[in-house]
């Protein structure tokens, strides 16, 4: 009940802010041509510390806007402007052009082309999600669904729209490596296959088919394989280009529990 | 007969007691050259003038390292990678934390005597976080560059300020990251800035009053040698900082210094010629800062390869003569020996994949091969190894450090308009990577998961034979590691890395003897002293500063 009301809340929210986003992808909000001129400055001014893809910094994620402190565009100018003594951030003296087209690069997800990415109906998305896509038999959402694929509740949020499309037609390129399927034979002849976590020198993390959390010790394995092929399927035959535009946009509008 | 026997005695007494109770000796230059011989002390950054970050102690050894406890630990307040390193004087530890503190702590329990706090200008401009490397110490004096390009002293009793110096212009971007040198009464120490366009120096400042006494600009001017390596005002802002603590020669009496980058970083085009002295080491006589030689490792660099390596020095017998050479694993891929008298090169072999250069002619100067637009140069941005400290063992005669396999990084260059204090780097770059848009490995280590895997490169311990260039060892880690290297009498090399394990290896095999998971990246070297008798280890992981010794 309550996570019907949770999920209902969040359509709503996502259909408030649609028009919003609708204008974004029109060029109104920023120019194709400001966050084309952002990357250069990005490039030139920020990459060094922040990253290519701005996730060099501890707490910060700037491609998926994570930040420290700034909520608003005024928010990060601010923090461009004056910098961060206590991180190590320089003020940087942008001219009023540069520093639109940094926020516009920031705020689309370092992704020039993103704006060529087609959002279609998040209704007809989340129908495609439960019915014909059959997402739902492997993949868990705000709770619910197998663990076996790795949980989409904020997949919005975490993901750009040309990579979450790029996962959906071209899965085993889009994959991260961090996310291989995991064949393990341990010394003692057990057989294991899971999803990887996290793995060090040492050790591998990984939920297995049991979704049960494991970590290993690497020295007591006699076979450890990651797969480079991703179990999920190609939509590219299956699906319409409109379908999977739909898809998409249900899955932009998935932000985590509010 | 007695009377010579009891003298004896009272000498051995005599000697028993001085070894036990704190040297009331000041630190001197003289005291710095002999540090093999006080091993119960940590006396400069690199542990003594050779920077061989070898310890002659050796109560922990192989057999009892699994002994090994945890002692105390200092709890750092402050957000960001704890670079410092720290020094060990008759039982006190100098070490600072970020931006620009010091704190003398005792090295027998984790005490703080005092704290001193230096609050670098809010113009201060740094490319890769608000680091300090740590301090220099000369009699009762201990010395730290700050992130505004101030060189500052301090009592090393009270850590009251005794002069403020500046030694760069904070308003172009100039800084000081790294812990000084002294030598005999002066204070060196050089300058970072390279991602600013700044001309980068080495200086040397009186220890008494802080006045300049000599300094070596980088890039030379018009008129002196090398100049014409440079294309028209390129040298006014062509970057070449120095940013790690170099080395001495008292014999020579040359100090050796590492140079970074020329600029902007990612353009060479923009600057034609060698640009010299980037990306070189600079021999400079230690009294007048003039230069005795140089030997640059990239020309012309288009990639970011520093050569701010310490610049590690040993007399060895070099395929059958002695010799006085020094070793260097570059950031660029490839691991020199080179004669410090002369700086004739004599020998260089890549140490990881390689595809920058093909290799290197009969003196030392790099084939290069660039790559085609889009395609990846390796090593990467960091490099092969980069400023981590690494350790020679005369004991062993093998060179150790910390090297990044497998990793590369695609280029962008752009052409890029010079503005005093702005960053200067005229491009971009993509660190290689399975998946667009996956996340890679970055400057620093981003949390305690690791999304980007071994796939965009891992990091190993190398035990390189510096007579051959063959490793004779390797030790393997998962992600990358940034830590230095320290090495014993007892032929134990404790390392870390950025997973954040503490390990002790036998520095014959790399077997792995003993470990402990501290939990926070491992950014700098480990450093092993002696107080009461008793031998310990210390080492900076995360926000902790840990110390071990062995449990009785």
């Amino acid at each position: 009940m309550t996570l019907n009301r949770t999920r209902a809340l969040l359509v709503g929210a996502w259909l408030a802010l649609a028009p919003q986003l609708a204008a974004a992808q029109a060029d109104h909000q920023y120019t194709s041509q400001d966050i084309e001129a952002g990357a250069r400055v990005y490039s030139s001014q920020c990459a060094l510390c922040h990253g290519a893809n701005g996730d060099t910094v501890n707490g910060v994620n700037l491609r998926l806007g994570r930040f420290r402190r700034a909520i608003t565009d005024e928010d990060l100018a601010g923090v461009v402007t004056n910098g961060v003594a206590t991180g190590g951030m320089p003020p940087f003296k942008l001219s009023a052009a540069e520093m639109t087209a940094i926020i516009a690069f920031i705020r689309a997800g370092f992704d020039p082309a993103g704006v060529a990415v087609k959002v279609g109906n998040v209704a007809r998305g989340q129908s495609l999600y439960s019915g014909k896509g059959k997402c739902a038999s492997c993949h868990r959402l705000n709770g619910v669904g197998p663990r076996l694929a790795p949980d989409l509740s904020d997949i919005g949020a975490a993901r750009t729209p040309s990579a979450l499309q790029r996962s959906l037609l071209e899965p085993s390129v889009a994959m991260w490596p961090i996310n291989r399927p995991v064949r393990i034979v341990t010394k003692d002849g057990r057989e294991i296959r899971g999803r990887r976590l996290n793995e060090d020198t040492y050790t591998v993390q990984l939920l297995d088919d049991q979704e049960r959390l494991l970590s290993l010790d690497k020295a007591d394995l006699r076979t450890y394989e990651l797969g480079k092929t991703s179990p999920m399927p190609s939509l590219q035959k299956t699906f319409t280009a409109d379908e999977v535009a739909d898809l998409l946009g249900y899955l932009l509008s998935l932000k985590g529990t509010p | 007969m007695t009377r010579l026997r009891t003298l004896i005695s009272a000498l051995i007494v005599a000697a028993a007691v001085a070894s036990s109770l704190p040297l009331l000796a000041q630190v001197t230059s003289t005291r710095i050259a002999r540090a093999a011989a006080e091993p119960q002390n940590w006396l400069t950054y690199n542990g003594g003038y050779s920077s061989q970050r070898y310890s002659p102690l050796t109560e922990i050894n192989a057999s009892n390292v699994a002994n090994l406890e945890l002692k105390w630990m200092v709890q750092n307040q402050v957000f960001g990678a704890w670079q410092s390193n720290p020094l060990v004087v008759d039982g006190v530890m100098y070490v600072t934390q970020r931006p620009n503190d010091i704190l003398a702590v005792d090295a027998r329990t984790g005490a703080v005597y005092w704290l001193y706090r230096y609050t670098p200008s809010d113009k201060a401009r740094v490319c890769c976080g608000a680091n300090n490397r740590g301090v220099a110490i000369l009699g009762d004096i201990v010395f730290m560059g700050t992130l505004d390009a101030h060189l500052v002293a301090v009592d090393a009793k009270t850590g009251r300020q005794l002069w403020n110096t500046e030694v760069g212009d904070v308003n172009k971007a100039y800084s000081i990251t790294m812990a000084p040198l002294v030598v005999k009464d002066k204070v060196l120490v050089g300058v970072g800035g390279g991602e600013f366009g700044i001309r980068g120096f080495v200086a040397a400042y009186d220890a008494k009053t802080g006045k300049e006494a000599w300094r070596f600009y980088t890039i030379p001017g018009p008129g002196e040698p090398g100049h014409d390596t440079w294309d028209g005002d390129d040298w006014e802002h062509g970057g070449a900082p120095a940013w790690i603590t170099g080395s001495y020669d008292p014999d020579l009496n040359l100090t050796y210094w590492g140079i970074g980058n020329p600029g902007p970083d990612w353009n060479a085009k923009q600057r034609p010629g060698d640009n010299l002295y980037s990306d070189s080491v600079v021999a400079l006589d230690a009294d007048t800062g003039k230069l005795k030689w140089h030997f640059q490792f990239t020309p012309n660099d288009n990639y970011d390869y520093d050569a701010v390596q310490v610049p590690v020095l040993a007399d060895i017998n070099w395929r059958g003569q002695p010799a006085k050479v020094m070793m260097w694993a570059n950031r660029n891929g490839f691991m020199y020996v080179l004669d410090r008298v002369t700086g004739r090169f004599l020998s260089g072999t890549p140490f990881v994949k390689v595809n920058w250069a093909s290799s290197l002619d009969e003196r030392g100067r790099p084939i290069q091969t660039p790559q085609p637009q889009g395609q990846p140069t390796y090593p990467g941005n960091q490099g092969g190894t980069n400023w981590y400290p690494p350790s020679f063992s005369p004991r062993t005669g093998l060179f150790y450090f910390a090297a990044w396999d497998n990793y590369g990084t695609v280029y962008r260059s752009e052409e890029a308009e010079y503005e005093p204090g702005r960053i200067f780097t005229g491009g971009g770059f993509t660190v290689v990577s399975p998946a667009a848009g996956a996340p890679t490995v970055g400057i620093g280590r981003r949390g305690p998961i690791n999304n980007w895997t071994n796939e965009v490169g891992h990091g190993a311990v190398m035990a390189m034979d510096p007579q051959t260039g063959a490793v004779k060892w390797k030790f393997e880690q998962y992600d990358v590691s940034d830590s230095g290297m320290l090495t014993t009498a007892s032929d134990l090399l404790f390392t870390g890395g950025r997973e954040g394990h503490f390990h002790a290896l036998d520095a014959r095999t790399g077997k792995e003897l003993w470990r402990a998971g501290l939990g926070g990246q491992i950014v700098m070297a480990p450093v092993t002293y002696q107080v009461d008798g008793r031998q310990y280890v210390s080492v900076i992981s995360g926000s902790v500063l840990a110390t071990f010794a062995l449990r009785r």
